[in-house]
């Protein structure tokens, strides 16, 4: 059982140096040009490298899309609970979200641009406009599916509408909730770094549009990886906190009967 | 029974919409203040939208319900109920779910903060009285069926209602968890009298908890009968085995057994 238990935990970080033997020895065994597809090797040395530029622009990248993100959790969880307390907005709302967040985000840009002008507005605001939607699809289900019978009991002793919302509704939806900001930080990352790659002075983006410009594939390689690491350290420090916020949804599970 | 009419149904019917027809068609009945009546039928007879109808969570189409002498108009604050699932909060301790109707229900809700201790005290006593204690600081998840549905029932009761609504609360248990909270809820209102409407599939425990019993027709639900029961209180379970008892369990099963073939 305890070698399980560890295998579990080494899986992603073995699985993540076969990966890397793969591509390494893939590229070097079919002799891949580098201007195509860089080795794991030259990628990471080109990381190493670069790494004061590259750190210089991972700043912007970070807290835009961390901004973006923070917009995206007051502005998804405001429409989550709006349309997951009222059936009119259900209805009424619901379809126009899905209509809007079937929009490829990276359409934006440009009118993004010509709204505010190149920089880190446009970046922020497509961060936001990509990570909101899971919050509030998520936020409005924990609301929407509250069994009928408990709200009766509550309705029955006289509670409002205001009392089933803030002592059934919010606790049960925040499992809900925390599971879509761990979807919602990597698509934040995504939104920021589509938009720096036309219409932004700094980020790993347009260090990504600028090595490309001289045909320096390894560090384009080397911000993919940048990226990538931010994104999955987010993603582990909301899932941490998903753990400690919502211990007893995830108890629950195993809960006999 | 001589009690005053704590419940009084008058040529009650409701329909949920124009088009489906009634839920529930011409229910007159009256239910003393204290008594503990059954309401047994068939599925989908209407059984739940009685208890809708009494708690005032809907408004007849037809008739008048008063409860406590004054027209049932929106719901009613002195109503406990429990359902067939415990319905418990999962992020809530037993202790903390139980408490729950004191902070909605006033005057309990002015008054939660500085009585905190006192309501504690209460629901303590209370979980205690239906066998739960040491279970306080347990979450829902940790207790099984049968103690859910025993704190769903203390959550039910906690603000002393005058009125128990119970909707099939022990439909999902085993027999013998089944007959122990038949025991539970003898002994709470033996000790406390509190009206009680349960409504059932079971007519064993129809007929041993409560003073009088109605059978419902297939939707739309009329009442088809109404059996006094007889038997002597305090009951045991040892009743169940009696003649007198089984008769009786008979003579409703073939009410039952008319309103599902009519």
């Amino acid at each position: 059982m305890a070698a399980k238990r560890n295998l579990d935990r080494w899986a992603p970080w073995i699985f993540l140096v076969v990966l890397l033997l793969v591509w390494e020895f893939g590229v070097r065994l079919f002799r891949i040009d580098e201007f195509v597809l860089p080795t794991a090797s030259a990628s990471f040395r080109a990381l190493y490298d670069n790494f004061g530029p590259i750190l210089m622009n991972t700043w912007p990248t970070f807290w835009t899309t961390m901004v973006g993100f923070g917009i995206g959790i007051v502005v998804g969880v405001l429409i989550g609970v709006l349309i997951g307390s009222s059936r009119l907005m259900y209805n009424g709302l619901y379809p126009l979200l899905v209509a809007f967040n079937a929009i490829p985000k990276a359409a934006f840009v440009p009118i993004l641009v010509v709204w505010f002008g190149i920089g880190v507005v446009p970046a922020t605001l497509t961060a936001f406009l990509i990570c909101f939607f899971p919050i509030t699809v998520n936020v409005a289900t924990g609301l929407a599916t509250i069994e009928p019978e408990l709200e009766d009991v509550l309705r029955a002793l006289g509670a409002s509408r205001a009392d089933v919302l803030i002592k059934v509704g919010l606790p049960r939806s925040i499992p809900y909730f925390f599971a879509s900001l761990k979807v919602a930080i990597t698509l934040a990352f995504v939104g920021s770094v589509v938009s720096e790659l036309t219409a932004a002075n700094e980020g790993i983006g347009q260090l990504m549009l600028a090595a490309s410009s001289t045909m320096r594939v390894p560090l384009m390689f080397a911000g993919l990886i940048v990226i990538s690491i931010m994104a999955m350290v987010m993603y582990v420090a909301f899932a941490a906190l998903e753990r400690r916020m919502t211990g007893w949804a995830h108890r629950g599970m195993n809960m006999p009967g | 029974m001589s009690h005053p009419a704590f419940v009084a149904f008058d040529r009650v019917s409701l329909a949920y919409d124009e088009t489906s027809g009634y839920a529930v068609e011409d229910i007159t009945l009256s239910i003393g203040s204290g008594e503990f009546i059954a309401i047994v039928g068939p599925s989908g007879c209407g059984k739940s939208t009685f208890m809708k109808l009494c708690t005032g969570l809907k408004a007849p189409t037809q008739g008048t319900v008063r409860v406590d002498g004054k027209g049932v108009a929106g719901p009613l604050k002195i109503v406990g109920m429990a359902f067939q699932a415990p319905n418990l909060l999962p992020w809530r301790t037993t202790l903390d779910n139980v408490l729950l109707p004191l902070e909605i229900v006033q005057p309990y809700r002015a008054s939660f903060k500085h009585k905190h201790d006192e309501y504690v005290a209460r629901a303590r006593k209370l979980l205690e009285t239906v066998g739960l204690e040491g279970s306080e600081g347990k979450f829902p998840w940790q207790l099984s069926g049968g103690m859910q549905q025993r704190a769903s029932i203390c959550r039910a009761l906690i603000h002393e209602p005058q009125l128990l609504m119970l909707d099939e609360p022990f439909g999902a248990l085993d027999a013998f968890t089944r007959e122990e909270l038949w025991l539970v809820l003898r002994d709470l209102w033996q000790e406390r009298r509190f009206t009680v409407v349960l409504v059932t599939h079971d007519l064993r425990e129809a007929v041993f908890l409560a003073d009088t019993v109605y059978c419902m027709s297939r939707r739309p639900g009329k009442i088809v009968a109404r059996r006094a029961i007889d038997l002597p209180r305090p009951r045991d379970l040892e009743v169940t085995y009696s003649e007198h008892f089984i008769g009786i369990v008979h003579e409703l099963r073939a009410h039952i057994g008319r309103v599902r073939k009519g």
